[in-house]
Parts: C-alpha cells; sequence; structure tokens
C-alpha cells in the first residue's frame, strides 16, 4: 500500500477537467440548481418559520438565524459531498471518463484536482444560494461581513470534497455511500452545531464535536452571518484545510491502488 | 519511434511482463499478438507511462517513459479495448472536449472537427448522442477521438473486437488510411487475420516475453511447414495412431481435430481416400497456425 502514496504532483491540466464537468452541468442547470438548492431552502425555512415560532433566542439570535448559518456549512458539505461521491464515481467508474482523459497528458492527480475543484465551485453555488436568502431576509448583523462566508463556503467544498474522494475510491457500488451518509455525515449535522448549540450536547460528544470538521465550518459561518469576527480563525481554517488535504492525499492512494486492478 | 528494454512489472507475486523487448520503427504497423493474460494490455499501460515498470527501459517518440510520460502522450494518440467516450456530450462535443485535455485551443480544435468526422463517417451525426451510436460508430468515433491532437503514434487495444464483419473492415480502411499517412500504430489483437492483414511486423508475447517477432509471413515460413490437413470425424483418433506419424511432418491433436503439418498435402489426401468416413479441409499454414504452436493449445482463462 505505502508506495501508492507520495506527495500530489499538481498542474494546471486539471483545469480541462473542471470544464468538462462545467460544460457538463451547464446543459441540465436550471433541474440542478432546483434539485441541489431547493432542499436545503425549504428545511431551513420550514423549521426556521414553524419551529422558531415556538422558540425564544437560540444561541443569543432568532432561531431562523441560527439556523441559516448552519444551513450554509451543511448544504455547502452535502452539495461537495453528492458531487464526489455519486456524480465521481459516474466518472470513474462507470463510465469510465478518467480512463479516457488520462490517456491524454494527464495523471490521476490531475483528474482528481479538477473533480475537486469542481466540487468546490458546487459547494459555492449551494452557499451562495442559501447565503442570497440569508440576505434577502435580512438575517444579517453586517452586510459585508457576510461577504467572508464566500470563501469560507470555498473552504468547506474543498474539505468535504477532499473527504468524500476517499468514499469514492473505496467504493465497490453506489451503495456504499449510504455508509457513508449514515454513518459520517447524517451524525456530524447533527453533533456539529447546525440545528442546534453544541453546548446543548453531553459533554463527551461535545468534546468529539469540537473534533469533526462541520463544527469548525459553522464555528466560521454562524459568527459571519450575526456580524461578529469568528474566535479562533486560525483554527478552523487549518482544520478544514487539513481534512481537505489529507482527504485528497489518501483519496490519490487509494484511487491509484483501486485503478490498477 | 518506440523501444522499450527489459521491461518488468510484477502484481504482489506474479511477474506480469518479464523482460520485455520491443523495437517499433517509424511509419510501421506493428501488432502485439498473445492469449489472453500474456501481458498485451498491461503492457500497452507500462509503455503509455500509466504505470510505473518495475525494471527495464522505455523511450516513446525520443521521450523517456514514465519519467517524461506527459510529454511523451502528446505525440500518442489511445484506442482503448472498452469504449470510454463521454456519454454526457454528443459525438462533436466528445471531439472539443477531448482536445482540450490536450491543451488544444477550441478554435484550433473546431476546426479539425469536420476531417475527423468525414474520417470516422460521422459526419451526419455531429450532433447525436452516444447512446444512439452503434458499436462500430462509437469505435470509430473513439478513432477519430484519438486523432484530435494529431500524433505521431497510436496504440490501439483490441481496436476490432465485439465488432460485426462490416464493421471491422470500415476500422481497417481507416487504419490503412492513418499508415499511408505515415502514422506509427501499435494494436493489440486476438483476431490472427488483423494481424496478417494490417501489419508489418508482429510480436507474441507468452507469460509477459516476446516469444516470436517478425513479419507475419516470415514468422509463418520460419515456424510452420506450409501446408496443413485438418482431419476430424468418425474414426480420427484410429487413423492418426496408424496413419498420422508416416504421411505427416508434424502433428497435433485437439479435440476431435487432427492438425497434419507437410511440405506437400498428396500423400496425406491420398492416404485419406483409403478413409472415406473422415472428413479433412486442406489450407495453406497461416499466422494462427505459428501462434497455436508457440502459445499452446491449452485455454487461458
Amino acid at each position: 500500500m505505502t508506495h501508492f502514496f507520495r506527495l500530489p504532483r499538481l498542474s494546471w491540466r486539471f483545469v480541462p477537467v473542471w470544464q468538462r464537468n462545467y460544460l457538463v452541468w451547464k446543459k441540465l442547470a436550471i433541474p440542478s440548481i432546483l434539485g441541489n438548492l431547493a432542499d436545503p431552502m425549504l428545511y431551513m425555512l420550514g423549521l426556521g418559520y414553524g419551529l422558531g415560532s415556538l422558540l425564544p433566542d437560540v444561541g443569543g439570535m432568532p432561531y431562523l438565524t441560527f439556523l441559516a448559518a448552519g444551513t450554509v456549512a451543511y448544504s455547502t458539505m452535502n452539495a461537495a459531498t453528492f458531487e464526489v461521491l455519486y456524480s465521481s464515481f459516474s466518472r470513474m467508474h462507470v463510465q469510465r471518463t478518467w480512463d479516457a482523459i488520462m490517456n491524454a497528458p494527464l495523471t490521476l492527480d490531475d483528474v482528481m484536482l479538477g473533480e475537486l475543484s469542481w466540487a468546490v465551485a458546487k459547494s459555492l453555488l449551494s452557499g451562495l444560494a442559501i447565503l442570497a436568502v440569508i440576505w434577502g431576509l435580512g438575517l444579517y448583523g453586517h452586510f459585508w461581513m457576510t461577504l467572508w462566508i464566500i470563501p469560507v463556503v470555498a473552504l468547506v467544498g474543498f474539505c468535504f470534497g477532499g473527504m468524500g474522494l476517499v468514499m469514492n475510491a473505496l467504493s465497490p457500488s453506489y451503495d456504499f455511500f449510504l455508509y457513508y451518509f449514515t454513518l459520517v455525515i447524517t451524525p456530524m449535522v447533527l453533533l456539529c452545531g447546525v440545528f442546534f448549540p453544541v453546548s446543548q450536547l453531553p459533554p463527551l460528544l461535545q468534546s468529539v464535536s469540537a473534533w469533526l470538521p462541520l463544527t469548525h465550518a459553522v464555528n466560521l459561518a454562524r459568527p459571519l452571518v450575526v456580524g461578529n469576527v469568528p474566535d479562533s480563525i486560525a483554527l478552523h481554517v487549518v482544520a478544514l484545510l487539513a481534512y481537505g488535504s489529507l482527504g485528497y492525499v489518501i483519496a490519490l492512494a487509494l484511487t491509484r491502488r483501486r485503478l490498477l486492478k | 519511434m518506440l523501444k522499450a528494454r527489459g521491461l518488468t512489472k510484477r502484481y504482489g507475486d506474479t511477474e506480469v511482463v518479464r523482460g520485455l523487448d520491443l523495437n517499433v520503427r517509424r511509419g510501421e504497423c506493428f501488432g502485439l499478438l498473445g492469449p489472453n493474460g500474456a501481458g498485451k494490455t498491461t503492457t500497452l499501460r507500462l509503455l503509455l507511462g500509466l504505470i510505473e515498470p518495475d525494471g527495464g527501459s522505455i523511450e516513446l517518440a525520443g521521450i523517456a517513459v514514465p519519467r517524461h510520460a506527459r510529454e511523451a502522450r502528446m505525440k500518442v494518440g489511445v484506442v482503448p479495448q472498452m469504449d470510454n467516450l463521454d456519454p454526457d456530450f454528443s459525438v462533436r462535443e466528445n471531439l472539443l472536449a477531448y482536445g482540450r485535455y490536450f491543451g488544444m485551443e477550441k478554435a484550433a480544435i473546431a476546426a479539425r472537427v469536420p476531417e475527423l468526422l468525414e474520417f470516422a463517417g460521422l459526419s451526419n451525426k455531429a450532433d447525436a448522442q452516444i447512446s444512439q451510436l452503434s458499436g462500430g460508430m462509437k469505435r470509430r468515433l473513439t478513432l477519430a477521438r484519438a486523432l484530435v491532437h494529431d500524433p505521431d503514434i497510436l496504440f490501439l487495444d483490441e481496436p476490432t473486437t465485439g465488432l460485426d464483419p462490416q464493421a471491422r473492415h470500415l476500422i481497417w480502411q481507416g487504419l490503412r488510411r492513418l499508415i499511408a499517412d505515415g502514422k506509427t500504430i501499435v494494436l493489440t489483437t486476438h483476431f490472427m487475420d488483423e494481424a496478417e492483414r494490417l501489419t508489418d511486423r508482429l510480436a507474441i508475447l507468452d507469460h509477459g516475453r516476446v516469444v516470436a517477432e517478425g513479419a507475419p509471413r516470415a514468422l509463418i515460413e520460419s515456424h510452420i511447414e506450409p501446408v496443413v490437413v485438418e482431419v476430424y470425424g468418425e474414426g480420427m483418433e484410429d487413423w492418426t495412431r496408424t496413419h498420422a506419424s508416416q504421411v505427416c511432418q508434424r502433428y497435433e491433436t485437439v479435440g476431435e481435430t487432427l492438425f497434419c503439418y507437410t511440405d506437400s498435402a498428396d500423400t496425406v489426401i491420398a492416404a485419406l481416400k483409403h478413409a472415406p468416413a473422415l472428413r479433412y479441409l486442406h489450407r495453406p499454414s497461416s499466422l494462427e497456425d505459428v501462434f497455436l504452436k508457440l502459445t499452446g493449445r491449452d485455454l487461458r482463462d
């Protein structure tokens, strides 16, 4: 296994891979946007207004605002995860598009960087849509502060794109991804302060939560929505970068091994 | 154009390629033949720098591989065994997208598209979806796609497997056009008629080694008697026991057929006159006889 590991050799050759995915997406943009974005927005507005009207302030803000900030992180995570799981898997395993591309002067490093950067683009789209709702409903503290959410969203996309690529490398079929959602993504959504503050959790789970990437995403996004400078910015940024980069490097080694078989 | 020296590749404990030497000249059509598992596809992947050899050296279009595989692949077009056209794109978009992987400008690719479509016989299918194409059309498009960046050398992995005879002839026609244009071609195949028809020289691989190399006709002449009589039918075994060693220079039985190799079939046929229950086929020896002699007749799975 060890000899499949080596540092990624990055090059600009990943751009045509990104562009390929963009051109395909463009053909089906409208249903894709609706499908990807309507869902988190409905949850956010439904729960935010419905549940929110029953609740006092949560975490020092109206529940809708609390939830909107969580939804930015959560829908971004989902967008990146879905892209590198189902869509990348189709291209790698079912359609053999990666094989075709690697007969051109591209390496697996380029192809997977293209996939990762495309996942970031999809995350941006998803995050921006939620941000637009936040702007539209006036759920923010300072408008200029909310612009920082855009790079945060890209970072979150990078983090979960890199992690998801590991699952992509390991998966024998689409069914396998269900484990990842049931065992990783869903618990994370519940543990990382998307729907309710982490302080509501028992101490043990709180300390687990502190290590999870989505917690770092929420801890960056929520203060920016409310209009505060987040605490420990460097820690959160480094954590998200680390999860994403580590995921990419491990996924590269695992995929290299997979494609040799 | 392509040189490989002492190439080896191991997967775990199995040595898939074992000290392989190859030399393909510019403008030549070179065939790689071998039973399943002989190492043909692994060899192609090594030559392209897609996997790293455990030993040996490769020079592709004058460039060291795998060290400079990227640069080398700029000069190579590949037609893989399994169709991997992009199903999310139309015929034309497949060519456009593929050109971009080689760093070509959109305008430069677009200028080449009509010529490539004409070559593939798909001029009237430019906007068709991949799922609407027949197997032969898909293979022709894959061939056209491999030419998008005007490579010097083409690698084809079993280019006509799974195609009907008409579609095979169209592919052969296309390949002959490319050879006439001066392209160098390396192809693997299971079809002996394809190899005899297309290649200038070929190498027969078995167990990861070259067991014979040369022009198809020269290989037949140097390895096999010129004539074969295939004998089959009721009583073949008895006849083999009583006559084969006297009338054949060399013989083999495979299943229910006796292959009798000889310089002249006259004595064999004269002897067969006295065994009316037996049927026979008299033919010149072919590449297939060489192949089977060198790689054995046992089934490879």
